[in-house]
């Protein structure tokens, strides 16, 4: 019985054994076929690519992740930009909590972040998302200039007004506008403590210059005459992980931009990167009129110890463009 | 019969009177609707408003019309459950007001809106947490209660002209037979009008109440001074039934001496409506106290700006107008009798009518003027608000449509009830036996 089954199965093994090797030499031979036959055509390929571009892109993906890409791989997609950066700028920057510590012992109104910023979001000389106001809390106490932006408040009354959910509060905390959603009812200006908030009256700067440019929720550009406009903590600066227009522009020091959940805030001008929690325990940082229960992300620095004296705004009212 | 039939129909026709009148609308209303396409085209910037007085006379003439609708509800409902029967011949005038200034109101918003072309997202988006929403909701459900109100008691009238009234214009007359919807005076019939118009008169009373509350809030729910205040509901209300008894007596004044209804709008009525307007006056006198009395006692930093403003800055003129003479002299003059004759009391009407627009425009205006932190770097006109003549004349536009309305509405459907009236006398109005 055993005997048999063992010459059996050699007898089977070698009838086997022979079918597999030729088997294996034909999948062999097509393989190698296969393979010289990929690598000509992949080699044609690349020199088709090479005669086309020869140019490699690099691009940033949605998990904040920079590729290089050949540009003849690159295909449009479906959807239009506009819908899909509306879409990706109402999730927000996973794991963030941006924050922004002014402090204004620092503030000498150069006003070089308000140009920066009315430069990135196309506004006119008399439209700020980021003014700096000159301020006097009490006859005897002394002035200092405050810059005033969005507060992206954490209960946010223009959201809680907005009758279309154009206006919305994101998880990394920052409130963004769809421009292409608002309706122009300006509710949320009404509620805003802060007169935080512009609006589009005329035509917005430039225009025909930029009409049919895809729409950038995350910068709110280009602007859109009829709706609502204002700081947006720079968005689409923060999703490159690179600091807002404003805190780069500032040449003495007064920004302070950061994530709460990483506890660290970077100065924009000495780029020194400084614990929050520190820093606002430190130097008696206070908010914006917090007794109306708006619970802004912004915090200020009270203005002492300045190394400067107070010189007034010229203020030169801007003509309205 | 045939005489109240005639006396309060007589009216119904086209005359060189009528086709002048609404060719003068017609052409004001042309005129003016150029001025809102140029906004259409240009943007909101060719009105006055700017980033820090973003809501103007649009705003406050949204809460005039408002405001002036609500007397629908006041006559109708309120006098009219509580039995006071010399209401009767006024109630459709004061529907149709109502229904008119309802109407318009709609339109009032969206000529304020920077993008009327997106008016669908307000469904389509819909937010329930916003005030807007609330307000759209009421707004709607009011002004089909009131048509409702306004139609359903005009269906007897309708069938008793159509078989009887001879003198109807031909053209009218299918529009009259459908509108009858086949009345035949019935009982069955009579129940369920009654029935139908009862529920509608206590529905109407919380939608009124709501549409007037709610446009309040659009102020009240924000923080600002001035405007954030618990009393805004009732305050609000208060002040329509002002305007709105005030733009009642005037439309009786017009329609009793242009359509001869001497005898069916007398000097009682006018004596009544003139003591409705002062009680509902000193009702809204004392919510004026209280709103200016309790900040002004404290005098908060925000709230002390704002009321220095209104009694002796930038407002101050026109705070005092509309305050003493807007509403404390016309309480005064209205508490004699001989004021509340049909002539003196049309005047006093007027005036109250109009500043009860200028009181709107004193609730929205400074308040935005004066925000909590300082407006600095700005061009000159967003500090101070002057309204452009595009503005004033899209703001012309709305009245000149609540006025082709009501012209329409009166002048081609009695305005006083005709079987009501008849029967009040005793009369059966399908009968044509009795005089």
């Amino acid at each position: 019985m055993d005997e048999n089954t063992v010459n059996k199965g050699d007898e089977q093994d070698s009838s086997k054994s022979s079918r597999r090797n030729f088997l294996k030499n034909i999948g062999l031979l097509g393989a190698g076929v296969a393979a010289g036959a990929g690598a000509l055509y992949s080699g044609d390929i690349f020199e088709k690519k090479k005669a086309a571009t020869g140019e490699a892109k690099v691009l940033l993906t949605q998990d904040n992740k920079l590729v290089e890409v050949d540009s003849l791989e690159l295909k449009a997609l479906a959807k239009n930009p506009t819908k899909l950066m509306l879409e990706k700028g109402r999730e927000g920057i996973e794991g963030r909590r941006w924050v922004m510590v002014i402090d204004l012992s620092k503030c000498r109104n150069a006003r070089r972040c308000i140009a920066a910023c009315q430069e990135a979001h196309q506004l006119k000389p008399g439209q700020y998302h980021l003014n700096t106001l000159q301020m006097q809390d009490a006859p005897d106490t002394a002035p200092y200039h405050m810059p005033k932006n969005c507060q992206h408040c954490d209960n946010p009354p223009c959201v809680a007004v907005c009758p279309v959910d154009a206006t919305y509060k994101r998880g990394d905390g920052i409130v963004l506008i769809d421009n292409e959603r608002c309706i122009g009812c300006r509710f949320c200006m009404a509620a805003c403590p802060y007169s935080a908030r512009i609006f589009q009256w005329t035509l917005p700067k430039d225009a025909g210059k930029h009409q049919g440019e895809a729409y950038n929720v995350e910068l709110n550009v280009p602007q859109k005459l009829g709706t609502i406009s204002k700081c947006l903590f720079s968005a689409d600066r923060c999703r490159e992980g690179k600091l807002p227009y404003c805190v780069s522009a500032c040449p003495n020091g007064v920004y302070y931009f950061g994530d709460e959940n990483e506890d660290a805030v970077s100065n924009g001008t000495t780029k020194e990167t400084v614990r929050l929690s520190k820093l606002l325990r430190d130097n008696g940082a206070y908010q914006l009129m917090p007794e109306l229960g708006t619970r802004p992300r912004v915090y200020y620095l009270p203005p002492k110890n300045r190394l400067f004296p107070f010189e007034p705004a010229t203020d030169e009212a801007p003509k309205e463009g | 019969m045939d005489l109240i039939i005639s006396d309060l129909s007589h009216h119904i026709r086209l005359n060189k009177g009528f086709f002048l009148w609404m060719g003068f609308l017609v052409l004001a209303f042309l005129a003016c609707l150029f001025a809102y396409t140029r906004q259409l085209k240009y943007g909101l910037g060719v009105a006055g408003i700017r980033d820090y007085i973003s809501w103007g006379l649009y705003i406050s003439n949204f809460v005039f019309f408002v405001a002036s609708s609500l007397i629908g509800m006041l006559i109708s409902a309120v006098l009219g459950l509580i039995g006071m029967k010399w209401v009767q011949p006024i109630t459709r005038i004061a529907e149709t007001i109502a229904v008119a200034f309802a109407a318009v109101a709609g339109l009032v918003i969206v000529m304020d809106m920077g993008r009327p072309e997106r008016l669908a997202y307000v469904f389509l988006y819909a937010r329930f947490q916003s005030p807007i929403l609330w307000d759209v909701t009421v707004i709607t459900t009011y002004f089909v209660i009131s048509l409702m109100l306004l139609m359903l008691p005009m269906i007897p009238d309708m069938a008793v002209l159509y078989k009887r009234y001879g003198s109807l214009p031909s053209w009218l007359k299918p529009v009259y037979k459908v509108l009858s919807l086949n009345w035949t005076d019935h009982p069955e019939q009579n129940r369920i009008i009654h029935r139908s118009i009862y529920i509608l008169l206590i529905l109407i009373i919380p939608a009124a109440l709501s549409i007037h509350t709610v446009t309040s809030w659009l102020f009240a729910l924000t923080v600002r001074p001035g405007w954030d205040s618990t009393i805004f509901g009732p305050y609000f209300v208060s002040g329509a039934f002002v305007a709105g008894s005030a733009a009642v007596i005037i439309a009786m004044f017009f329609f009793r001496k242009n359509y001869r209804l001497k005898d069916y709008l007398t000097d009682l009525h006018f004596n009544n409506m003139g003591k409705v307007l002062v009680l509902v006056a000193f009702v809204y006198l004392y919510f004026n106290i209280n709103e200016y009395l309790v900040p002004g006692y404290k005098l908060k930093r925000a709230d002390a700006i704002h009321l220095r403003e209104l009694m002796s800055g930038h407002f101050a003129v026109m705070f005092w107008l509309v305050q003493v003479g807007g509403l404390l002299i016309p309480i005064v003059l209205m508490l004699f009798r001989k004021m509340r004759k049909p002539l003196p009391l049309t005047l006093i009407s007027v005036v109250v009518l109009i500043a009860a627009w200028f009181k709107r425009y004193l609730i929205v205006v400074p308040t935005m003027a004066h925000p909590f932190l300082p407006i600095q770097h700005v061009p000159d006109n967003f500090k101070i608000y002057t309204p452009t003549l595009t503005e004033i004349a899209i703001t012309l536009l709305s009245f000149i449509l609540v006025l082709i309305i009501i012209t329409l509405i009166s002048k081609f459907f009695p305005v006083i009830p005709v079987v009501e009236t008849a029967k009040e006398k005793g009369l059966d109005p399908l009968k044509s036996n009795e005089s």
